[in-house]
């Protein structure tokens, strides 16, 4: 049923004991645009929210005290569960789209599927970042457009993949995150796409 | 040694959790499903209860932290010590494995079929 306020267990929902795989797919993009929500539609547990605590060496080397300097940060982001049938357990990720924060996904989420970028179009400068890196470390992804109610401008996906200048083997929807069966969509786009280019790679000698 | 609850943010904290540890290796991902082969013990470290009750079912890594309220890295390192004392088993993410880089059509159909009968 496509309903934006399901109702979501309290407790806890343990996995089945059958269940033998996760896997990832990761949500990016700028302040507000709509990735719990996203996460929350399709998830089968009320979103959870996590840290990571990231060192990062400093620059160059502390002469006097002759240690390293380091940097601490912490970054927080929220995922969701869905699983898939006994033994296939779906993780979704809401990570944040800044530049400041790409050294977490570089290290927390290498092996993922593929990624989704959601993008708000009364703020499409949010997303290029994600995009340019996604395709530097060459994710797989798909363009989702949050069409917010606020929204007058009615973009075009055509006109908003110019802005961005996607090239037209990115596949881009639209949709509405507070919808489960729009989101479900996205995520079959995103895994359709993953099966053509898995499809050209094994007949690929 | 009296143990402080827990209280993310607090490194000092973090560092006791893991007996001063503060780097771990990436073994277990993120969806590493975990599953407990024993039940708690008295005098074990409170985390590692916890760790033990949770995973009765497999529970994978990210949800045993945001459960905890631990960062990934203390409960890697927790998970670690907890393997490697045989108490967990580790169910490690087919996806990751694939070499060329893109996982095979056959998992990627068995995706597509879950989430067409969402
Ligand atoms: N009208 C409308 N509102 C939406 C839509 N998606 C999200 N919102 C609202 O926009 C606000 C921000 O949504 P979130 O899901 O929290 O966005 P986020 O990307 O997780 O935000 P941060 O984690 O803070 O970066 C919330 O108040 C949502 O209810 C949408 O499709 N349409
Ligand atoms: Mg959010």
């Amino acid at each position: 049923m496509d309903s934006a306020t399901s109702e979501l267990p309290l407790q806890r929902t343990p996995l089945a004991d059958a269940a033998e795989t996760g896997l990832k797919i990761i949500v990016v993009g700028g302040f507000g645009v709509g990735k719990t929500t996203l996460v929350r539609s399709v998830s089968e547990i009320r979103p959870l929210n996590t840290e990571e605590v990231m060192t990062q060496a400093g620059e160059g080397i502390d002469e006097t005290a002759g240690v390293e300097r380091k940097t601490t940060t912490t970054v927080a982001f929220d995922f969701g569960r869905i699983s898939l049938n006994e033994q296939m357990v779906l993780y979704l990720f809401g990570a944040p789209g800044q530049e400041r924060f790409w050294f977490l996904w570089d290290r927390l989420f290498s092996g993922t599927l593929g990624a989704v970028v959601l993008v708000d179009t009364r703020r499409m400068a949010d997303s290029w970042y994600a995009i340019d890196r996604l395709e530097h470390h060459k994710t797989p992804f798909v363009v989702a457009v949050n069409r917010f109610d606020g929204d007058e401008s009615r973009f075009t996906l055509d006109e908003i993949r110019q802005a961005l200048a996607l090239g037209e083997h990115v596949p881009m929807i639209d949709c509405d995150a507070r919808v489960r069966g729009s989101v479900k969509e996205v995520l079959i786009a995103l895994v359709d796409h993953l099966y053509t280019l898995a499809m050209a790679q094994e007949r690929t000698p | 040694m009296i143990r402080k609850p827990v209280d993310v943010g607090d490194p000092d904290r973090l560092y006791m959790v893991t007996d001063g540890r503060s780097e771990a290796d990436d073994t277990f991902d993120l969806v590493t499903l975990i599953v407990s082969e024993c039940e708690p013990t008295a005098g074990m470290q409170s985390e590692h209860v916890r760790i033990l009750e949770l995973c009765r079912h497999p529970t994978a890594l990210v949800e045993i932290a945001a459960e905890l309220k631990l960062p990934i890295t203390v409960v890697r390192i927790l998970l670690g010590d907890l393997h490697d004392m045989g108490k967990v088993s580790a169910r490690h993410p087919r996806a990751a494995e694939s070499v060329a880089g893109l996982p095979e059509t056959t998992l990627l159909q068995e995706v597509l079929d879950g989430l067409r009968h969402l």
